[in-house]
């Protein structure tokens, strides 16, 4: 076996997960909590009002961050689907049963954000925009998973379940990400892509990469303590799980 | 392409002997209609407005409910489990169950929908678009209706689950079906509309039955 096999072998074990993923989580914490701490200051206190929507424009260091999350959590819950059906990995399946619920969250997040920068700035709460639309059915795309696997008693059928669902939904991704070209109604397109020079200052979007940055390494703190959970509650008849509450308690 | 033919045959057989399942969706619609008709007030101008997106609603309601009843009874009889055991092209099964599963829901409703367009007032250049994007539109809906349905059927009562995994994913259908309807109600053309009702007709006719197919297998295992 190559040393890729092996490693994604490895991987699949819940106990080597657990084993080494402490100071992941401290890290992924300290980095989230600092980089959200400076970019969110800097982001509030001292980037300059943008000259049309002055002030209310800030909102954007949390929705923007939020909202990318919301996709890309998303997209990650399709990839551990396709892990689950195909190589039947536990842990791809302890992935999606953390993700969901913290994934409704932070698009919940984006939601409220949205919401309270449409009121200034469209002279709206709600507005049926393609892309506020297709977040809202991100939104419940991210319940249905939850409530799946909530009715399905026997965990690994849940699991198998809702990486169906997960690879189903999957594919409303692409229409959330192009319903902006599809039908380009109010919501303007992104403003930041990987091909064009941003159309913000430095001292505008540097903070906002600061905070998504930011807010992929709590969120990664968030899966990673979550799945370490999940871990012990799946293993609890496993004797090194009992090993290991002895010396912990 | 035998296994498809014997399907169809099969299903039509027991849809004709247990009707209810295929009555009920239609009278769902039916009677939906009448109670948004009755709730609107006598404006009928303002109701022929609204009502091609709302006939499309209804139908749309009413075809999830019909998905409630496609593989339920054959979970619990075991035949299920043939279908999942022999042999042939699992695709082509949950196709062809589909096929005849929309014949008696999705097709009569698509032929009642002037009908209720008439009744709602919906103006009569707007009707042959309302039936023609649902002829193109409810197969898509119980193509992923029953992505649902399958991921259900073990489960005592999935229906109102089956309801809260399947509506989200119906958004993009509903959107260009009802477009569709309104744009040929108010005048313009809908053939932008239909291309896209099309596109998504055709991704789901490809994809879904694969989803069926895993999801059938995952729930025979409860």
């Amino acid at each position: 076996m190559g040393r890729f096999t092996t490693w994604f072998h490895r991987m699949g074990s819940p106990r080597w997960f657990f084993d080494l993923s402490r100071p992941w989580l401290v890290g992924f914490l300290a980095v989230g909590v600092t980089l959200l701490g400076v970019g969110t200051v800097w982001g509030l206190g001292f980037a300059p009002p943008d000259y049309q929507q002055g002030d209310s424009y800030r909102i954007i260091y949390i929705h923007v961050p939020s909202a990318h999350l919301a996709e890309a959590l998303y997209v990650a819950m399709g990839v551990a689907g396709i892990v689950v059906l195909v190589w039947r990995m536990k842990l791809a399946d302890m992935f999606i049963a953390v993700t969901a619920p913290v994934g409704m969250a932070v698009t919940g997040i984006a939601l409220l954000t949205g919401a309270i920068w449409g009121r200034p700035t469209w002279g709206a709460w709600w507005v049926w925009d393609a892309r506020t639309t297709s977040v809202l059915v991100l939104f419940f795309l991210y319940l249905g998973i939850v409530a799946l696997r909530q009715a399905i008693p026997r965990a690994d059928q849940a699991g198998r379940a809702a990486a169906v669902l997960a690879i189903v939904g999957t594919v409303n991704v692409p229409i959330i990400k192009y319903s902006v070209d599809w039908w380009l109604t109010l919501h303007q397109p992104a403003s930041i892509t990987f091909t064009a020079a941003p159309a913000m200052p430095p001292s505008m979007w540097v903070p906002l990469l600061i905070n998504m940055v930011g807010f992929y390494a709590l969120v990664a703190a968030f899966l990673v303590a979550g799945l370490r959970n999940e871990v012990l509650l799946r293993e609890a008849d496993a004797q090194w799980v009992r090993d290991w509450l002895e010396r912990a308690s | 392409m035998s296994i498809a033919v014997a399907q169809v045959r099969r299903d039509f057989l027991v849809a004709f002997r247990a009707r209810a399942d295929a009555v009920h969706p239609v009278a769902f619609f039916a009677l939906t209609v009448v109670l948004f008709g009755l709730s609107m007030g006598p404006d009928r101008q303002a109701m022929g407005e609204l009502a091609p997106g709302m006939v499309w609603v209804l139908a749309l309601l009413a075809t999830m409910m019909g998905t409630d009843t496609l593989f339920r009874r054959d979970f619990e009889d075991g035949t299920l489990e043939q279908l999942l055991l022999h042999g042939r092209p699992l695709f082509v099964a949950v196709l062809a169950k589909l096929f005849a599963h929309w014949c008696v829901t999705g097709l009569v409703l698509t032929a009642l929908s002037p009908l209720a367009g008439l009744m709602l007032q919906v103006p009569a250049e707007g009707l042959p678009a309302l039936a023609g994007s649902l002829a193109l539109g409810t197969p898509a809906l119980t193509l992923i209706g029953a992505i649902a349905a399958a991921l259900t059927v073990g489960l005592g009562r999935g229906g109102m689950l089956a309801a809260v995994i399947a509506l989200p994913l119906f958004v993009p259908v509903l959107i260009f079906g009802a477009g569709a309807s309104l744009a040929a109600a108010s005048g313009a053309s809908p053939a932008a509309e239909f291309l896209w009702l099309g596109a998504l007709l055709a991704a789901a006719l490809t994809l879904a039955p694969f989803a069926v197919g895993l999801a059938l297998r995952v729930s025979q295992e409860y």
